[in-house]
């Protein structure tokens, strides 16, 4: 991990940019440290929403009047800045969703359906979040397919000795998370892939939590479907894109039926639109679309690099001052972390913990963390979280050292 | 003492405190001192599963009267049980199905009791009067 000394950004600047860190929750100046769960929105993200509802609501890729047509440029020119996020190397793999947990499903779905027999194997992590541990148990139990987990290290890292051994030429489909969100382990994609890719298994990675923290480049990952949600990175919730390589969503039967996905609707016969149309039936989310796109640009203006440098360095000065804190465990020390602190104090619930510092006004996550096989395997119920984003700092994060000693005296 | 007599009694208690941490300092004091459930009672037959903490709720008839005990794995939500217990227990079965809890509202901690919370005590306040109109048709037989 690099930390640096030199915040790359002028903080006051970011924050003046995210109008909801300027409030008091229960009488103190709010500490918002719930990230991973969704970050906030810059006002360059609430504007595009509200200029596009003020300025050019239309239904999109049909209409021919002037409203209709700036919609659908705006709603494309999302498109094409996803497409350059991930650098996909065509808008036609990109498929606008309504999140990283509707592309899994997507895909179990549809080339799940189509591609996988009784008896394939699916390898998915022990690290991984509930949505992508369900949509492949329900496409496994309609199919008979057998799901192998790939076992999590005591530092929170995967066991790649044992992965490997998982792979075989049963293998037909490998899911697994970039980063994780409960405890912020970095996975190695590209080596992972690449052993997938052995036994010819295709690969879907789980963008979410990586998404706003980690360039993302398909192309030289060489992976095969790429999920993300644009709430983790200061765009809107209910958006977010799937990429698919060409040839394999070509080869996919679509996901929903309706408009959109279709060329030519007759009682007979239906024949159904191009990549990406083919994947997104009915009107989509075109005010969220557009919104997704300004926070693409809020990300590229400070630059991806900068902003995970800053984190880095929230990271490990969250990590030197709570390990100081007796009684204090941090559950996951993989040596690359995104920004995520999971940790549990001896003897006292998360939960309590929660209360106390929401008392406090500050924001943490506690509990499984939608990853209950996670806290399993660490044998505990849960964490407390902290997690950071660009506009987090070292002064709220004394504040939550200081919120925990009062937990600690509270519950003594 | 009747429910309500319970009630105002912890809404008096409350008004002495003038900031969150007193407030909060009582509940897990009460907590902690709430009598220990029996380990018999710890099973899946008593809990009430919450996404964050768990509740566990032991409810019998004694002389016409509902008896409850209950616990939880974390302290203030076993503080906020403490007070239920305290507020329902030893009445009627009747009179549990009809009271109408506002104690919570008025010492401010109504955001317990929220779905959001996901802690089980909004399930627990429903299990307790679901106990009380069970046992009210026992009674009436």
């Amino acid at each position: 991990m690099t930390t640096t000394s030199v915040i790359p950004f002028d903080i006051e600047r970011v924050r003046a940019d995210f109008p909801i860190l300027d409030q008091e929750v229960n009488g103190r100046k709010l500490v918002y440290f719930d990230n991973a769960a969704t970050t906030q929105k810059p006002v360059s993200v609430i504007e595009a929403i509200l200029s596009y509802y003020r300025g050019y609501n239309a239904n999109i890729h049909r209409g021919i009047h002037t409203l209709a047509e700036k919609a659908t440029a705006d709603f494309e020119a999302s498109r094409k800045a996803v497409k350059e996020f991930l650098n996909a190397s065509s808008t036609e793999e990109i498929i606008f969703t309504s999140g990283t947990t509707m592309g899994i499903n997507l895909v179990a779905q549809t080339y799940g359906r189509a591609f996988l027999e009784a008896g394939d194997e699916i390898i998915i992590s022990g690290l991984e979040h509930h949505s992508n541990i369900v949509p492949w148990q329900m496409i496994a139990g309609e199919k008979g397919l057998v799901i192998k987990v790939i076992p999590v290290l005591e530092n929170g890292e995967l066991d790649l000795e044992t992965y490997e051994s998982l792979l075989s030429e049963r293998t037909k489909l490998v899911a697994f998370n970039h980063a994780s969100n409960s405890l912020g382990t970095v996975n190695p994609v590209k080596y992972m892939i690449d052993k997938a890719h052995e036994v010819g298994a295709v690969v879907l990675v789980d963008g979410a939590q990586a998404s706003s923290h980690i360039d993302i480049d398909v192309q030289a990952l060489d992976v095969d479907f790429y999920a993300f949600s644009a709430h983790k990175l200061y765009g809107p919730t209910g958006i977010g894109a799937l990429y698919g390589k060409k040839a394999l969503l070509e080869a996919m039967p679509p996901y929903m039926g309706g408009g959109e996905m279709i060329r030519e609707v007759t009682f007979e016969k239906t024949t159904y639109n191009d990549l990406p149309y083919k994947f997104e039936a009915g009107t989509p989310n075109i005010a969220d679309v557009v919104a997704l796109k300004a926070a693409l640009d809020y990300i590229a203006k400070w630059g991806k690099n900068n902003i995970a440098a800053y984190e880095n360095h929230l990271l490990q000065y969250a990590t030197d001052q709570l390990t100081q804190i007796d009684g204090l465990r941090v559950i996951g020390q993989a040596k690359e972390k995104i920004s995520v602190l999971s940790f549990v104090l001896d003897g006292i619930h998360h939960q309590d913990i929660g209360i106390i510092l929401d008392q406090q006004g500050i924001a943490v996550r506690t509990g499984h963390h939608c990853t209950q096989p996670v806290m399993d395997r660490f044998g505990i119920l849960g964490t407390s979280r902290a997690s950071f984003a660009l506009y987090n700092t070292t002064e709220e994060i004394d504040k939550l050292v200081a919120g925990l000693h009062r937990v600690k005296k509270l519950m003594a | 003492m009747t429910i309500n007599e319970a009630q105002n009694e912890i809404i008096e208690e409350f008004d002495l405190f003038d900031d969150w941490e007193g407030k909060y300092e009582y509940i897990i004091d009460l907590g902690k001192k709430l009598a220990p459930l029996p380990e018999a009672y710890r099973d899946e037959d008593h809990i009430i599963k919450g996404c964050q903490s768990r509740v566990w709720l032991h409810a019998e008839l004694k002389d016409g009267k509902v008896v409850f005990q209950a616990d939880s794995d974390a302290i203030i939500v076993k503080g906020l049980i403490s007070m239920l217990v305290q507020v329902l227990s030893g009445h009627r079965p009747e009179e549990i199905v009809n009271a109408d809890l506002y104690f919570m509202e008025k010492v401010g901690l109504q955001q317990h009791l929220a779905q959001t919370r996901a802690n089980g005590l909004a399930s627990m306040v429903k299990q307790m009067k679901a106990y009380g109109l069970a046992f009210s048709s026992l009674v009436k037989q």
